[in-house]
């Protein structure tokens, strides 16, 4: 039981991320397929976020003022939650919306070639044509 | 794909917001050292602004304000404004984004030289990241004739 | 100048790519002669670098100025400058050759495929150079989406649907690599890979490590298109237009390839790669199953394209049976044959493009007799098939006989005899091919049946009528390296290969 309350944020991060895998793999429509992997990647990026939080820590912005003059000063780091997954996250944040970019002009070609997104309705339009 | 669907409500409430809201993305740009902010995020606004327009008016009138070659254009100079700053760094005779070097051409300490080569840097990334995310939403909203539509 | 070598090599792609943009809006005829000036350059960068590895050893180079662990790094040594500079001669060579193809095949687009065409030579330079698992990541997807608008823009119908699987499997890939990442990040709170190496030792036993070696293993196969995963290639390179497949086909598996040797040998130590887990045995069997099925597979085919699509899956399948096992002569092998085999690949894209180019079709009934009308380009092409065989004076024998001599040092006799095996089949495939170019058999027209020769093709005098000189002079230089470079393997050994062999192996 512990297993499974005590590492509730984990299992939150794997089952977001096999709904998104499995709409990528399972739906025949492509704009399903495309949501699923939206779903998959904002799962990766909530996990590697939720890694960089501390106990009873505050967001890392140093404080001005609470410690005097906060730029000359040692900062105390157990006071702030770790700042570097949130910039590797901001990469792959821009990562994911390219790719979500150049995925929605390819479905906009797919549309105008073949009329339908869904993948078994091209594929048979493929077939029929191939066989002409 | 999108037609002009007039709402007098609509439009003269973007009206009123277009011109905060791209303040508040130059704000958002500009205080990245200080406060959650800094390149993407500001240019998201930017573009969030353009895009706002296309939504509440039309898309000539879109691109009445920013034609598809000064985007292109846009979405490059970000970048070379970006690996611009570095090739300076490395024509200074230090490694390719040390920005304490540039205090050399500029009358600043060091430390202030590096907190201005990243404010630079955050600057050119706005510029692209606005010019790419008015463009994706262009080509998506007019159903890929984006740019046969230009002539 | 050459301090700074190792970041030029990538700025000067991105910049030129870039300015490429501003420029072919303004004149669009100088886009060609600013991309040859730009990998014109990172050649002779590439060829300096590696000059600087041999004569002073590794280099390190500080992004930013900031010191390793908090900064990143760029390592080179020998392994990454013998890819680097394998992926800017042929990006060269490709550039030279992609003229006449963007002519043809899509004139309107000609600035913006130049300008995703430096970004994708800035990304695999990028991939290979950089010292940083997470800057990998960022070059890995600046590659990918390149190549995924790239091959879109295909003529075929087919390509848009191809290259949309490609993006779906690509981003499954690139996902599982970045979870890698940050399964790494998480234990030792590091994200350069010597100092990953350094830190990781002593986390072998837990099993966080595991399933990050797990995770980086399956996202760089999907990558390089190891066997059970590599679904996303045939329909991909068969529809994209002729540059694309060239350059893709032989310089972005190769990568993938340059990728997991960095992984398993740099970050994780090889005794945790090779002793504490089986996973070399399971890449040995996969890859044996690439090979086979590889070449049963390209002998099916009737499009041209396709087939070499197949027979890469099978290289791609010879490489990884050279790492994995895991001695010296497999292991030299296997780089000997990434050498290689971009040259082949490059060679018979190309030449089965510049049949598209003169023909308008890429299918093997289409090549008959073709030596009477493009005699060069068909020399090219069986000189390049006859390396991929391993027949003996030409490069393929050379990489081949490393990679059966390393099986049997390993005591591995059944990858020697599948080795040996698949290319028989491999040279089944291509037999067709060349049979049908100079000696095709006679045709019986049977009454009602739909085979219609083409009247010129049966007439006794044909004019030569050769791809032209943009394209011809590419695959000559790819045919005349793969005829002389097998004789210098032996020095490109003991200068480079030498050095990168793991220790231990």
């Amino acid at each position: 039981m512990e297993f499974i309350i005590g590492k509730f944020n984990y299992w939150i991060y794997i089952v977001l991320m096999m709904i998104g895998f499995y709409a990528m793999i399972a739906k025949s429509n492509l704009v399903k397929k495309l949501v699923g992997m939206n779903i998959f990647q904002t799962a990766i990026i909530l996990f590697f976020i939720s890694i960089g939080s501390k106990k009873g820590a505050t967001i890392p912005i140093i404080q001005e003022g609470a410690t005097g003059d906060a730029v000359n000063q040692a900062v105390n780091v157990a006071r702030y939650i770790n700042p570097l997954p949130h910039v590797l996250m901001l990469t792959a944040i821009v990562v994911m919306v390219s790719t979500f970019g150049v995925a929605m002009a390819l479905i906009i070609m797919i549309f105008r070639k073949y009329k339908t997104l869904e993948e078994d309705e091209i594929l048979e339009i493929m077939r029929s044509e191939e066989n002409k | 794909m999108i037609g002009r669907f007039d709402n007098v409500i609509i439009q003269t409430i973007s009206r009123l917001l277009i011109p905060p809201i791209q303040l508040f993305a130059l704000y958002v740009i500009a205080h990245g050292h200080y406060s959650p902010g800094g390149g993407f995020q500001g240019g998201c606004i930017l573009g969030a602004s353009f895009i706002l327009m296309v939504i509440a008016y039309d898309i000539k009138e879109a691109k009445r304000m920013m034609s598809e070659k000064v985007n292109t254009i846009f979405s490059s100079l970000g970048v070379i404004i970006y690996s611009g700053i570095g090739v300076v760094c490395l024509i200074l005779s230090a490694n390719y984004l040390d920005y304490g070097i540039l205090n050399k051409i500029m009358p600043v300490t060091i430390a202030e030289a590096r907190a201005l080569g990243i404010f630079g840097v955050e600057v050119g990334v706005g510029i692209t990241v606005m010019a790419v995310m008015v463009s994706i939403f262009l080509n998506l909203a007019s159903g890929g004739e984006h740019e046969e539509a230009e002539e | 100048m050459t301090a700074q070598a190792p970041i030029l090599i990538i700025i000067i792609p991105l910049i030129a790519s870039f300015l490429n943009v501003i420029i072919g809006l303004w004149r669009k005829r100088l886009c060609y002669p600013l991309v040859i000036i730009t990998l014109s350059l990172s050649v002779i960068l590439s060829i300096s670098i590696l000059n600087t590895v041999i004569t002073q050893g590794v280099i390190h180079y500080r992004l930013g100025g900031w010191e390793p662990p908090w900064g990143i790094e760029y390592v080179i040594d020998h392994l990454n400058a013998f890819i680097l500079i394998i992926v800017s001669f042929i990006s060269f060579t490709i550039a030279i050759y992609s003229k006449r193809n963007v002519e043809q095949e899509f004139p309107e687009k000609t600035v913006y495929f130049y300008t995703i065409y430096l970004l994708l030579v800035t990304g695999l330079l990028g991939i290979t150079i950089t010292g940083d698992v997470f800057n990998l990541y960022v070059f890995l997807e600046i590659t990918s989406l390149a190549v995924y608008a790239l091959i879109a823009i295909g003529r075929d119908k087919k390509a848009p649907l191809a290259s949309f699987n490609y993006l779906i499997m690509g981003t499954i890939g690139a996902c599982f690599y970045l979870l890698g990442v940050g399964y790494l990040y998480i234990v030792t709170g590091s994200l350069n890979m010597a100092d990953l190496g350094r830190l990781l030792p002593d986390l072998y036993h837990s099993k966080v490590v595991l399933a990050a070696f797990a995770f980086f293993t399956v996202g760089v196969a999907i990558k390089m298109a190891l066997f059970p995963l590599h679904v996303w290639l045939p329909d991909a390179y068969t529809y994209a237009p002729s540059t694309v497949s060239a350059f893709a086909a032989s310089t972005m598996t190769k990568v993938g390839v340059y990728v997991m040797i960095r992984i398993m040998f740099t970050v994780f130590e090889p005794r945790f790669s090779i002793v504490m887990l089986p996973s070399t045995e399971i890449l040995g069997w996969v890859a044996s199953g690439a090979m086979i099925f590889g070449c049963i597979l390209a002998i099916a085919q009737t499009d041209v394209k396709r087939m070499l699509s197949y027979i890469l899956i099978a290289e791609v399948g010879y490489i990884v049976i050279g790492v994995s096992v895991a001695n010296r002569a497999g292991f030299t092998g296997a780089l000997l044959y990434i050498l290689f085999d971009a040259f082949t690949m490059a060679c018979l894209f190309m030449a089965a493009g510049a049949v598209m180019h003169k023909t308008g079709e890429t299918s093997i009934h289409g090549f008959r007799h073709l030596h009477r009308r493009m005699p060069l380009t068909m020399a090219a092409f069986s000189i390049a098939a006859l390396s991929a065989i391993g027949v003996p004076p030409f490069a393929g024998f050379f990489s081949k006989w490393y990679l059966v001599l390393g099986a049997i040092d390993a005591g591995k006799w059944i990858f020697a005899v599948l080795l040996l095996l698949s290319s028989l089949l491999v040279a089944v495939a291509f037999f067709r091919i060349i049979q049908n170019v100079y000696f095709p058999p006679y045709e019986i027209l049977i009454a009602g049946s739909e085979i219609a020769l083409p009247s010129a093709r049966n007439d006794k005098i044909t004019l030569m009528d050769e791809a032209p000189m943009s394209m011809l002079l590419p695959i000559v230089i790819m045919a005349a390296g793969i005829l002389l470079l097998g004789f210098f393997s032996g020095r490109i050994i003991s200068t480079i290969i030498q050095f990168t062999v793991p220790g231990g192996f």
